[in-house]
């Protein structure tokens, strides 16, 4: 099976690799299983380091104004007087709290749902030999690292890495480090054109191949529902990314060339007017911003409920209950996730009649989300549940994404939204979502497909400490911070709420109280050893990962979950080409327990 | 396009080609020449440019993008982006002109 | 297995890979465009309003050079149906005609570059001054310098501008004609009059910011559409005798890409130059 290097892509000037070697096998391969591979390590990589970046913020919180213990050194030692005698100075809490959001999103997150997943596993899913540009799809990856290079050098350079938010909002993303000319936005936003080019390649190569390369009678109904998702996801970002990409090219121009693209006339800095024209708009980012914010927000999700769905149907032994209404919920997902980006907005003083509408859509968005999450609830109704690692972590996947779900509901309410806004509930909600929700799918999904991708299990035993472990120290993480939020904490406070417990204090001489008790604020010492916990029980997991690519227990057979999709028919690992002969596909996805067949699942090229 | 094209058929097209080509110089020199005709409405002006600038590209993307005889896959993402950018324009648009004025 | 479809069409889609790939490609382009045009219109409706200081901020009308931006749109234009007649000589087998129409599209691309950048450099030379009295002028400096600010004057030590006004035409703001036809005699100006000094550069005003942004990004297009033509025109071109039906898809994918970039300008010279 040859490499099939000449494709017809439009992209020129690459030639094709064909001398074997480790180089070409492992770095430049045109193989999406690589590249999956690729995308997986390099994310999971950036996963840790965002957390890193996290655990020392919580440090900060939970301790005002004292040194980090041993890392605080090596911090002042790599950065310098940012973090002077070991402790975080507000400019590098903002840098880290800007970074963490920003890798965690582009670097890791989607990278590992979309890129490593996807490429992975949708074109065995859909028997197909292999994306249907590879070449682009090494590109997209290559971009993808590239991208992540500059974030991760932005951090060492005069003034330090971006410090407005991962929101960057316009005019602070512009006049945050007036000091210098090149400073962390724009490297930020450099690494951002990188990663949406990525993305846009990924996106274009996805689509294509699952309107193209869908094996004989694999039909649309009958793709499994990972697939689906994919799908969905490669439109959000095709059509939602271009619009930041628009807003980065003109804030670039902003900081670079001095235009006011988002700055309004007569700003002034420290009391100096800024010396630009004026004329522009601070709003026109924040719509352009999230245009793709929030689709963005289900890139996020999708994938990681397709893995979800792919494991319960699994190992519940029957088929998905309401596989259409799952397909109907994801592309009306996918549709109205675009009209609903301002119920992030509410507070820039939008009239009512928009802010209606937007709350509107939002309210109607959660009804096919509460769709798919009923659905995959039901499937687990009457079947014989196989409790092994990756089911574990997608049950739990089940009401952590229905906490972060309908919390969200306050805050697409503009009324409530008022008081929620910018207040920890509104971090609580979203990590729930994307922690304890799609990390944990995604934890699911390395627990599933490990067997496929090196031919042997991960060790069950430490899995099952991983998951117990990670779901007790998550939520002990997040649910603080729901009341924490309620109380009425900002978020992007350096110090911890330590400004509030003076208010506390003040107020208490007269009587009244403006502050917040000592008891909310004692919490971020809760949320920060379990933070720092959490981090100690990722350890397992790292280990269990290495130790049983090479180690770790033989897969008996090619389909070791005994699932019917397509990517178990294959040899393991699957060699180039995937398919050893022409898959041709004769049923739905989850065949599981049909009554009459001899085995409790008919994979869907068997033909009987 | 299928690719069975017959030579006859290509020659058609060709004509096609020439005719679309000399609608475009014809609409460009009509937008120009209303710059110096000068309207009175402000209105008036945009909405004739901006109409003659659909019909051209309209005539770009049907004939030379041989949109007008595409298959169904083309045209339903060409649909969907189509949805999502004007959802872009006119909700964006809208927001930006929904503000409270508080009057004294 | 080889991936399929790369040439020949899928039968339920009707459609070869590449086909869908760059249909895609170009639906993210249109929201990439059409982000651009949205903010085009929100920065100018902005403008109108006209807060403080009302004057500066105010929308430009007739900056740009028409009759120039009229020939530009024909040449691109032109280039159109030269990479539709390219394409059509390589399904009639005519690989002679492919090659000289194929040399048209790039000259036309060429010529539509070159002029862009004299259209460039034609801004950076062109100034706008506003005197201690209030009055604004349009015009060039002597020797047509780029990119001159007060900065410049008072590193070069400069006491009086020798500064030439347009014509009172030219300096279209509203309420402005009669200060520039005062002015219409070229006239150094002393230094310390001058409170503002640009170029008509991106950071001027919104309007030459979004105007260089946009116009910019489309010359990056067209560049880039260049490049993959000039490929397949000499050394992608040996593929018409291995692998022609191949090579004839090749060429109607970047036609695609090359026929969205002169969609694109259709747009922006109107909306840039006449409104």
């Amino acid at each position: 099976m040859q490499a099939p290097s000449h494709t017809a892509e439009h992209a020129h000037g690459h030639d094709a690799h064909h001398e074997p070697g480790f180089l070409t096998k492992y770095i430049f391969s045109s193989d999406h299983k690589v590249i999956g591979i690729q995308y997986g390590v390099t994310s999971l990589i950036f996963l840790f380091f965002g957390f890193a970046l996290m655990m020392l913020m919580r440090w900060q919180l939970a301790n005002p104004n004292t040194a980090i213990p041993v890392f605080g050194k090596m911090l002042e030692a790599l950065l310098g007087d940012v973090a002077k005698d070991g402790i975080m100075s507000p400019d590098l809490y903002n840098s880290f709290g800007a970074m963490h959001g920003t890798i965690m999103v582009f670097l890791a997150i989607v990278p590992l749902a979309f890129g490593a997943f996807g490429n992975f596993v949708v074109p065995l899913q859909i028997g197909a030999p292999d994306m249907a540009f590879p070449r682009i799809n090494m590109v997209s990856y290559q971009a993808y690292f590239l991208g992540g290079v500059v974030m991760f050098i932005s951090f060492f350079i005069p003034g330090g890495a971006a410090k407005s938010g991962w929101t960057s909002y316009s005019p602070l993303a512009t006049v945050a480090d007036l000091a210098h000319r090149v400073n962390g936005q724009t490297l930020w936003l450099l690494g951002m054109v990188l990663l949406i080019t990525s993305s846009l390649l990924g996106a274009v190569n996805f689509i294509t191949t699952i309107i193209q390369l869908r094996a004989k009678g694999m039909s649309w109904m009958r793709l499994p529902f990972f697939v689906w998702a994919q799908f969905v996801t490669g439109f959000l970002l095709l059509l939602a990314f271009p619009p930041l990409e628009a807003a980065g090219i003109m804030q670039l121009m902003d900081n670079l060339f001095q235009t006011s693209f988002f700055l309004p006339a007569g700003l002034s800095v420290s009391g100096n007017p800024l010396p630009v024209s004026g004329g522009g708009s601070p709003l026109l980012w924040q719509h352009l911003f999230w245009f793709l914010g929030h689709p963005e927000v289900y890139v996020l999700i999708l994938p990681g409920m397709g893995i979800v769905c792919e494991i319960i149907a699994c190992n519940t032994r029957k088929p998905i209950w309401g596989y259409k209404a799952l397909v109907n919920s994801v592309l009306a997902i996918g549709f109205i996730s675009f009209i609903v980006w301002a119920h992030h907005m509410y507070l820039t003083g939008m009239g009512t009649k928009i802010s209606t509408f937007f709350q509107t859509t939002t309210m109607i968005i959660s009804i096919p989300s509460v769709i798919i999450l009923t659905a995959l609830f039901l499937s687990l109704w009457g079947g014989s549940i196989r409790f092994n690692t990756p089911m574990l972590f997608a049950l739990a996947f089940l009401p952590m994404f229905g906490i972060g779900g309908l919390t969200g509901l306050p805050l697409g309410f503009n009324a409530t939204d008022i008081y929620l806004h910018d207040t920890y509930y509104v971090i609580a909600h979203f990590h729930y979502v994307v922690a304890p929700g799609t990390i944990f799918a995604l934890f699911a999904g390395v627990y599933y497909w490990f067997p496929k991708a090196t031919g042997r299990h991960m060790n069950e035993f430490w899995g099952k400490t991983h998951f117990v472990l990670s779901l007790i120290f998550m939520n002990l993480i997040f649910m603080p911070m729901f009341m924490q939020g309620l109380a009425g904490m900002q978020r992007r406070m350096a110090d911890g709420g330590a400004t509030y417990s003076m208010a506390y204090a003040k107020e208490n001489n007269t009587g009244t109280q403006d502050g917040l008790s000592p008891k909310i604020i004692k919490m971020n010492k809760t949320v920060s050893h379990a933070a720092w916990a959490l981090g100690v029980v990722q350890i397992p997991f790292i280990i269990n990962f290495f130790w049983s690519m090479k180690r770790g227990r033989k897969v008996t057979s090619d389909n070791p979950w005994e699932a019917t999709t397509l990517e178990w028919q294959t040899p393991t690992p699957p060699p180039h080409g995937n398919f050893t002969t022409t898959p041709e596909v004769f049923r739905g996805p989850y065949d599981y327990s049909v009554p009459g067949h001899k085995k409790d699942f008919t994979p869907q090229n068997q033909k009987v | 396009m299928s690719d069975n094209h017959s030579t006859a058929d290509l020659k058609k097209h060709i004509r096609t080609y020439m005719l679309v080509f000399l609608a475009l110089l014809v609409g460009t020199a009509i937008t120009v020449g209303l710059y110096y005709v000068h309207f009175e409405s402000v209105a008036l002006t945009v909405s004739i440019a901006l109409f003659v600038a659909s019909i051209k590209s309209f005539l770009v993307a049907g004939f030379f993008m041989h949109l007008i005889s595409e298959k169904k896959a083309i045209y339903a993402m060409l649909f969907t982006t189509a949805v999502f950018f004007v959802s872009l324009m006119f909700l964006t648009i809208w927001a930006m002109n929904d503000y409270p004025v508080i009057k004294p | 297995m080889e991936i399929p479809y790369t040439v020949e069409a899928r039968k339920d889609t009707g459609l070869y890979n590449a086909k869908v790939g760059i249909w895609l490609f170009l639906a993210s382009e249109v929201m990439l465009f059409g982000a651009l045009f949205s903010s085009y219109i929100l920065l100018r409706v902005g403008a109108a309003s006209g807060d403080w200081p009302a004057i500066s901020l105010a929308w430009p009308h007739g900056l740009l050079n028409i009759p120039i931006g009229t020939f530009n749109t024909a040449v691109l234009i032109s280039s159109s149906i030269t990479v539709v007649m390219a394409w059509a000589s390589l399904k009639m087998h005519d690989f002679g005609k492919f090659k000289l129409y194929m040399g048209l599209t790039l000259l036309c691309a060429l010529g539509f570059v070159s002029i862009k950048t004299y259209e460039y450099h034609e801004k950076f030379t062109h100034y706008e001054v506003r005197l201690q009295d209030g009055k604004i002028m349009t015009g060039h400096i002597q020797g047509s310098p780029m990119f001159w600010d007060l900065k410049t004057l008072a590193d070069k030590k400069i006491t009086a501008l020798d500064f030439h006004p347009d014509a009172a035409k030219h300096g279209a703001k509203a309420g402005e004609a009669p200060a520039a036809k005062e002015h219409a005699k070229h006239a150094p100006i002393p230094v310390g009059e001058i409170t503002y000094l640009s170029a008509f550069v991106p950071k001027h005003h919104t309007f030459f910011a979004i105007y260089f942004t946009l116009t910019a990004l489309h010359a990056l297009h067209v560049i880039g559409g260049a490049l993959v033509m000039a490929f397949l025109w000499l050394p992608g071109a040996k593929m018409w005798k291995t692998d022609p039906e191949r090579f004839t898809n090749r060429v109607e994918t970047a036609g695609l890409f090359w026929h969205f970039v002169d969609l694109v300008w259709i747009f922006l010279f109107p909306v840039l130059y006449l409104l």
